[in-house]
């Protein structure tokens, strides 16, 4: 990924920033230019709250260049408590004791880097809600 | 009146014990348990660092502060391993908290002290009138050189503190500072792991700021240890800061909250801020703390906050440092510590 392209999702990446839509209040994640309920094109911006349930998961044993270290690492989707699903790596956990309707929450971790020299890319990414 | 507003920490979930690092080196466990009183120390994942440390953290404090990031007219970031070499942590932080962009930021570098230079700077800075809240941050992923006696304790956490004029739940009494030029230990440009005086970080190093800090503050307060509920002393090990604190008159009931070296380890610019977080949450209203960092170099910053009525109001509101601590704790062993510290690296 490059730098400015990185940098554009920042307020996604860094706050779950999220759009909400001024005619009906559907939530968009990432925020859409137009609602896809109802087509208005005015939307306010709303952070994620960082909760939601585990919607569905697969587990990456053969992963992609820059992720070797990690393998094996899961990835979900999460129903948000806002009601919008958001896909993300799930870290800090057992991969085979994940199940459907656990409770995760978020937290700010590294993605991924360019490199020795290049940036470093960070992100949410979701982690069983165990309290710590 | 200034003081603590809201306090949040954020400690890593894995931990490798002693005699994990002491089987690979040949080291005798029980007498560097002993010896440095430690059992067990944290290890970060491979993607946490001093920035993510400090933003967990800090997303706790702003719970228990109830602002709103926008409110933050400083974020100082104090940590002696910082992700970039040049680029600063505090933009990140203060990006992902929200808190951009009318916000001064500055990243901190004091050894195991730059935690609570940035409580120090937001402390007068807010009493001055500057801002009307600040956040300063304590956090680090420090290594120790395989098979050295750092390797034992070198630890990862952070502790964050938002300091304002209102909603107080520690108000601040007094500071006092204690500094030298010390060099017990350093690191140069370009390489990877500290060196060391040895038994030179002790007498004319650690205990000498410390206690010169602790007996400045309590000068000035017209205190006495006894005078004390609770006191925090820089934890780079499990033995220096009780040695310190029997030196200085202190009972065990008064140091024990705050002591979590024995199963964290040493988290440098984390140390003695989340010795304070332990303590604010068991402190009860109007309770007294001393708190005394360390940083090589060298010098101490001394505090000493009085627990208010709101503190018990919103110390529910995120984790307790000893459920971080002790709950849900994974052991590595030391090839996956290794790994996750990128002492070895995969062929990609
Ligand atoms: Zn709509």
């Amino acid at each position: 990924m490059q730098v400015p392209k990185f940098w554009r999702e920042i307020p996604r990446y860094y706050r779950l920033e999220a759009g909400k839509c001024d005619q009906c209040g559907k939530i968009t994640f990432p925020s859409r230019l137009v609602c896809p309920e109802c087509g208005s094109r005015e939307h306010s911006k709303v952070h994620l709250s960082g909760r939601g349930t585990l919607k569905t998961f697969t587990i990456i044993r053969i992963p992609p260049d820059g992720f070797g270290d990690q393998a094996p690492y899961a990835i979900g989707i999460v129903q948000m408590d806002e009601g919008v699903g958001v896909m993300a790596q799930i870290t800090d956990c057992d991969v085979d004791a994940l199940s459907i309707g656990d409770t995760m929450i978020t937290k700010f971790r590294r993605v991924r880097e360019e490199g020795k020299t290049g940036i470093i890319m960070y992100a949410y990414k979701f982690v069983p809600d165990v309290g710590v | 009146m200034v003081g603590i507003v809201g306090y949040g920490t954020q400690i890593p979930r894995y931990r490798i014990r002693v005699e994990e690092i002491a089987k690979v080196w040949g080291a005798d466990a029980p007498s560097y348990k002993r010896g440095l009183g430690l059992n067990e120390k944290s290890v970060p994942a491979p993607d946490e660092d001093t920035a993510t440390l400090s933003v967990n953290a800090a997303r706790n404090a702003l719970l228990r502060a109830g602002i709103l990031p926008q409110e933050l007219g400083a974020v100082y970031v104090g940590s002696e391993s910082h992700p970039y070499a040049v680029k600063p942590t505090g933009t990140i932080v203060s990006e992902a908290l929200g808190a951009c962009p009318h916000v001064h930021t500055a990243d901190l570098e004091f050894a195991c002290k730059a935690g609570t230079e940035g409580l120090f700077i937001t402390l007068h800075e807010v009493k001055s009138g500057v801002f009307p809240y600040a956040l300063a941050v304590g956090a680090d992923t420090s290594q120790g050189a395989p098979g050295d006696a750092l390797e034992y304790s070198a630890a990862a956490g952070a502790a964050a503190f938002i300091v304002g004029t209102d909603r107080l739940i520690a108000e601040l009494l007094h500071t006092d500072v204690f500094m030298t030029d010390t060099p017990d230990f350093w690191r140069r440009e370009y390489t990877h792991y500290p060196e060391h005086g040895g038994r030179f970080t002790g007498a004319p190093a650690y205990f000498k700021h410390v206690s010169g800090a602790a007996l400045g503050i309590m000068d000035k307060a017209g205190m006495k240890p006894q005078d004390f509920t609770y006191c925090i002393f820089h934890q780079p090990n499990g033995k220096f800061p009780v040695q310190a604190a029997k030196q200085l008159g202190f009972q065990e009931a008064q140091w024990l909250p705050g002591l979590l070296s024995p199963t964290l380890g040493n988290t440098y610019s984390g140390s003695s801020p989340m010795g304070l977080a332990a303590t604010l949450d068991v402190a009860k209203p109007g309770d007294t703390i001393l708190l005394v960092s360390y940083g090589s170099g060298a010098g101490s910053d001394a505090f000493i906050f009085r627990a208010t009525e709101r503190l018990t109001e919103v110390r529910g509101m995120a984790p307790l440092v000893r459920t971080q601590l002790d709950e849900h704790r994974v052991f590595i062993e030391y090839g996956t510590y290794a790994k996750f510290r990128r002492k070895i690296l995969k062929a990609e």
